[in-house]
């Protein structure tokens, strides 16, 4: 939507810096609610054995895409570049709806919401609403 | 007696109107006409599982509504300025720490979560429960229904903040499903 700030940046990597180390955990937890919140996401996961939010599969996708919002905020000053290949995968291999991006990101918003709930304040959330925006729109970048 | 099967129009035999995946069948003369849900005409439209119906009535039973509420409304103001737009008359909304700190913020977002009482306690037909609120906010407030759904996020997000642990994402599901539905029920009378 729009471009992020000096502000907004701050905000994030000063944010992120709290969340070191617990990123396996919130990325867990995300997409095992967003399977749960939103079950059309599943639709995604047909070849996983089990579906469930709790199962291996889900866990180990939970880290790998932690990963790659953690990658983000180490490129958050060029974000189109940074995430040029992941932005390839999603694009011609994965083929994700962007609206997916969205419900993910509001997934991750709900978990820093429990796991910080002191750091989390009104100005941590718009900075970090932004860069989810912003990190979905990188990677949508090659899908036409 | 003839029996009609209507395919719906898209390969993927979903329904335009309703969205969902359905055969469209008309019975001649048996008077059992559905609609294209495959329901009866005067059926409930939102069905509730029995944990759906406890969590909500629970998260409300031990609601702080001066706290979750103003925190709510405060952060949907920051997170999406846009929205300020409805409380001109607000007085100072210039940032965050105003708009938290602000009296009126304070107040009205407390009145917006008490709106949400009359929908746990009729959750049987919150479409009809809302239907004079949803005229005032189209009729007299012109709020841009997208905005409902803004404040319904921000109102999970402090509410999981509030329930920490205990806000698993079984209960996010009821919640935001209850939320949706009465977004849906506040947006029915726009015109």
């Amino acid at each position: 939507m729009t471009t992020l700030t000096a502000k907004d940046k701050d905000a994030v990597r000063t944010f992120w810096a709290k969340v070191s180390g617990k990123e396996e955990d919130i990325g867990t937890d995300a997409v095992a609610r967003m399977l749960a919140v939103y079950p059309q996401t599943k639709t995604y996961f047909a070849h996983w054995k089990d579906l469930s939010p709790s199962s291996p599969s889900a866990r180990k996708h939970g880290v790998t895409v932690m990963k790659g919002v953690a990658d983000a905020v180490s490129k958050i000053d060029d974000l189109k570049g940074g995430l040029l290949t992941l932005s390839e995968l999603h694009a011609f291999t994965l083929r994700v709806d962007p609206a997916n991006f969205k419900i993910l990101s509001h997934c991750l918003l709900v978990v820093l919401s429990i796991m910080f709930p002191n750091d989390f304040t009104p100005e941590a959330h718009v900075a970090l609403d932004k860069f989810l925006a912003a990190v979905a729109l990188a990677l949508a970048e090659k899908y036409r | 007696m003839t029996q009609y099967t209507l395919q719906a129009h898209r390969p993927s035999n979903r329904c335009l109107w309703e969205g969902r995946r359905v055969a469209l069948k008309v019975a001649s003369g048996a008077g059992d006409l559905q609609t294209c849900t495959g329901k009866p005409r005067d059926s409930k439209m939102v069905e509730w599982t029995d944990f759906e119906r406890a969590t909500i009535v629970d998260i409300f039973s031990k609601m702080q509504y001066e706290v979750v509420g103003p925190a709510a409304l405060a952060r949907c103001l920051v997170v999406y300025p846009w929205t300020q737009r409805y409380f001109g008359n607000f007085g100072n909304l210039y940032n965050a720490a105003a708009i938290s700190g602000n009296p009126m913020v304070a107040k009205h977002g407390t009145t917006i979560l008490h709106g949400l009482d009359r929908a746990v306690k009729n959750m049987d037909d919150i479409k009809a429960t809302y239907a004079e609120l949803s005229v005032l906010h189209s009729e007299k407030l012109h709020v841009d229904p997208d905005n409902f759904k803004l404040l319904s996020d921000c109102l999970t997000i402090v509410v999981a903040a509030q329930l920490g642990k205990d806000f698993t994402g079984e209960v996010q599901a009821a919640f935001q499903k209850f939320l949706a539905v009465v977004v849906s029920a506040l947006g029915r009378q726009y015109h």
